[in-house]
């Protein structure tokens, strides 16, 4: 499976995304500028990463949205490219209307860091398929504006075509119907506030994150 | 030409920083606060003949997220 990982001047968790991906995959990703405005040809994930691309300006997400090289992230996707935005990255995917909605500021103002129980919503995605409906799994947020908004009617569509990837089993910042992760339409875009790259391997404590990468991996085929 | 540009929450949208304003005016014994709303002031220089469509534009490609905020422009 051939990867890449989008880098944007401020974020902090590409190196930690990158990590992940190779351990799974067994080949280094490759990673690409935001100025870039092209990505590598034949590749099958493309990821957009964590923290907080460039200071977090205007709104979390909202300037590494319109970086040149997102333009041809979202050329991909609607090509069937799997897209996988983490924390920031999932900001990314809706600014840049991968996704629907918005992630607002933590409804309790804190910066939440710790681990969190997720319940999957489904497995009927690349990014969720060695995960079972319902299932537990914990992984860690590190974030202060994972509040999930979206227009009471889009929620219930998104519950409704089962886009839901993951939910907080308990609130965590106030996000709509507890929502942690979701999957666009075609369902080869997933975004997620929690870190599936920090949980991979047992001395992280876990590995309930290395199982998204191995699905991908899985379902890509090598 | 200057350009004031107001970015706030729509209406609806839980302000947790506005929130937070009204608990600390509370706090400071200013009792007769009904809401608060936090929102932000962007600033602009732009040549004089820019037009408004190209103004709307920019509100609305990057300067509000219009899933959850309005805007509103102001010429000084």
């Amino acid at each position: 499976m051939k990867t890449a990982v989008v880098v944007f001047p401020g974020s902090n968790c590409d190196r930690d995304i990158a990590v992940a991906l190779e351990s799974v995959t067994g080949v280094k990703p490759v990673m690409v500028w935001h100025g870039e405005t092209v990505l590598p040809d034949t590749i099958d994930l493309v990821a957009v990463p964590g923290g907080f691309s460039y200071g977090d300006y205007l709104r979390s997400g909202a300037i590494a949205a319109r970086s040149p090289i997102m333009r041809a992230v979202v050329d991909a996707a609607g090509k069937g490219v799997r897209v996988l935005g983490i924390c920031n990255g999932f900001q990314v995917l809706t600014e840049a209307g991968l996704l629907p909605g918005a992630l607002m500021r933590n409804q309790g103002l804190n910066f939440v860091c710790r681990d969190v129980a997720l319940t999957v919503g489904t497995a009927q995605s690349a990014f969720t398929s060695r995960y079972t409906p319902d299932e537990r799994i914990v992984v860690p947020v590190a974030h202060h504006d994972g509040n999930y908004f979206a227009d009471e009617a889009t929620l219930d569509r998104l519950e409704g075509e089962g886009r839901v990837a993951f939910r907080y089993a308990d609130p965590v910042n106030g996000s709509a119907r507890n929502i942690a992760g979701l999957l666009n339409e075609a369902g080869n875009v997933l975004g997620m506030m929690p870190h599936p790259e920090r949980r991979i391997e047992a001395a992280h404590g876990g590995t309930d994150g290395r199982r998204l990468f191995e699905g991908l991996l899985e379902t890509v085929g090598a | 030409m200057k350009l004031k540009v107001y970015v706030t929450l729509k209406p609806g949208v839980l302000d947790p920083q506005g929130r937070a304003i009204h608990h600390a005016l509370g706090s400071l014994g200013f009792d007769g606060v009904q809401d608060v709303r936090q929102g932000k002031l962007i600033e602009l220089e732009v040549a004089d003949d820019t037009d408004d469509a190209a103004i709307e534009s920019m509100c609305r490609k990057l300067l509000a997220n219009t899933v959850i905020e309005n805007y509103r422009i102001e010429r000084a």
